[in-house]
């Protein structure tokens, strides 16, 4: 069982193809893979449908697939902040599938639990809802939400061993863990790959099940609203 | 000729939607004016959610402190408290839509008599996407409304019906406006407060809802 691959790119060998399903972690420009999406822009795949939360700005994060025309569609729950994106929505040249945020994180939940579907109450009489099962229990509407399977999963984390469990930092964690459960294959990019048996067992938060492959790297981490306060405001 | 008064201004608008909040509340507040609720909690024991995955959100970091890792929904750099935990997105919508926070205060573009409330997006305009939201309306105790009464054109925003996409259907409790507190109640909206200086005349002829005693 080997894991670690030396590069992002090594790490995403034999796994990429046009047409392909990508299930990608992060929120905003907080603990996204952004090696492997350098990896997979530099691999030039094309006619990408990817399940992210966001779509990066225009020059980091998922963003930079949008500049090489490399996506064909998103689904995501929020996509302001970039404007390329806002202009291949409007001339058509990108498809957009909105999902409530909690609703795309369940979706990924449940397609990497073997779980079909579920019924949520989220979108209930919104546009959300077209097209969709609504069925009643106890008297509340609820509408059908299918879970989803990727082709791939991409998602960073904050320190692997080489088994693949990882553990993540802070609100970097968000939809990492569920968008690593619904690949068939997972690729995990770590700032550190650490000695096996020094991770607490206890305080893993993805057991290496879901990771296949996995590559060490250096992270830019951009911020994308940078608020402070001052010492004397304290 | 004198303007008509304004009523509350921002500050003072989440300074009443605090006294919404009670001890021991888990509380998650939306972006804008909702986010300056923080700032009125006073000594009340609360929790703040934040939906990309934390409990016990804190306030901004000295300058210089920033963490990349450590945002709130609204992708602001923050902080964390003695009492913060951290998880995943699918465990924090559990969280939101298994009713376990108990209060969620947001904005809105537009509020219907019966607590239909529209705020993610403006067809051929704005098409950022709901976050949160759908989710928030759907799941929490109480859903509480700041907003202002009347747009930039003057009309109002609390409507017969919303005329915007939906964020949610018959969701809203409580509006809280810089002219006053409605709720939405049988049959149509009732005036639960005045701001300072408005009149119960000036808050019914800047509201197309229907109002009800």
């Amino acid at each position: 069982m080997k894991k670690v691959y030396g590069t992002a790119s090594e790490a995403l060998e034999g796994v990429l193809h046009d047409g392909m399903f990508i299930a990608a972690g992060g929120f905003g420009l907080c603990g996204i893979p952004e090696l492997l999406i350098a990896a997979i822009r530099d691999a030039g795949t094309k006619d990408l449908t990817i399940a992210s939360n966001n779509c990066g700005i225009d020059d980091f994060g998922l963003g930079i697939l949008l500049q090489t025309r490399q996506i064909r569609k998103m689904i995501s729950s929020y996509v302001g902040e970039n404007a390329e994106f806002m202009r291949q929505y409007l001339s058509k040249e990108l498809e957009l599938e909105f999902n409530p945020q909690g609703t795309l994180a369940e979706r990924m939940r449940a397609g990497g639990s073997g779980i079909a579907g579920f019924y949520t109450k989220t979108g209930v009489g919104t546009m959300i809802a077209e097209g969709k099962e609504v069925k009643t229990f106890d008297g509340q509407d609820y509408i059908l939400e299918r879970g989803i399977v990727a082709d791939l999963s991409i998602v960073k984390a904050w320190k692997a061993d080489d088994t693949g469990n990882l553990v993540f930092r802070k609100t970097a964690r968000n939809f990492n863990p569920p968008a690593a459960m619904c690949g068939r294959i997972c690729v995990a990019e770590v700032e550190e790959i650490v000695p096996r048996g020094s991770l607490d067992p206890d305080q893993i938060h993805l057991p290496g099940i879901y990771v296949h492959r996995i590559v060490q790297g250096t992270h830019e981490k951009r911020i994308e609203q940078r608020t402070t306060r001052k010492k004397e405001d304290a | 000729m004198t303007e008509a008064p304004k009523g509350w201004d921002r500050n003072r608008m989440a300074a009443r939607a605090a006294e919404e909040l009670e001890d021991g509340m888990y509380v998650n507040l939306g972006i804008g004016i909702p986010t300056l609720v923080a700032n009125y909690v006073g000594d009340k024991d609360i929790t703040l959610q934040s939906e990309n995955g934390m409990l016990g959100m804190g306030p901004f970091p000295f300058e210089g402190e920033e963490d990349p890792d450590l945002i709130n929904a609204g992708k602001q750099t923050i902080t964390e408290l003695d009492r913060t935990s951290y998880f995943d997105s699918a465990t924090s919508f559990g969280m939101i839509r298994g009713g376990k926070i108990a209060a969620a205060i947001l904005g809105a573009m537009e509020v219907a008599e019966n607590g239909d409330l529209a705020n993610w997006m403006i067809p051929g305009k704005l098409i950022k996407g709901m976050g949160g939201a759908m989710d928030l309306v759907a799941g929490v105790g109480r859903v509480i409304v700041v907003m202002d009464h009347q747009n930039k054109a003057g009309e109002s925003k609390i409507l017969r019906e919303c005329t915007l996409p939906l964020t949610g259907k018959g969701v809203v409790d409580r509006i809280i406006t810089n002219l006053g507190v409605l709720d939405v109640v049988p049959g149509g909206l009732r005036i639960v407060e005045l701001a300072e200086g408005i009149s119960e005349d000036q808050i019914r002829a800047a509201t197309q809802a229907k109002i009800v005693d």
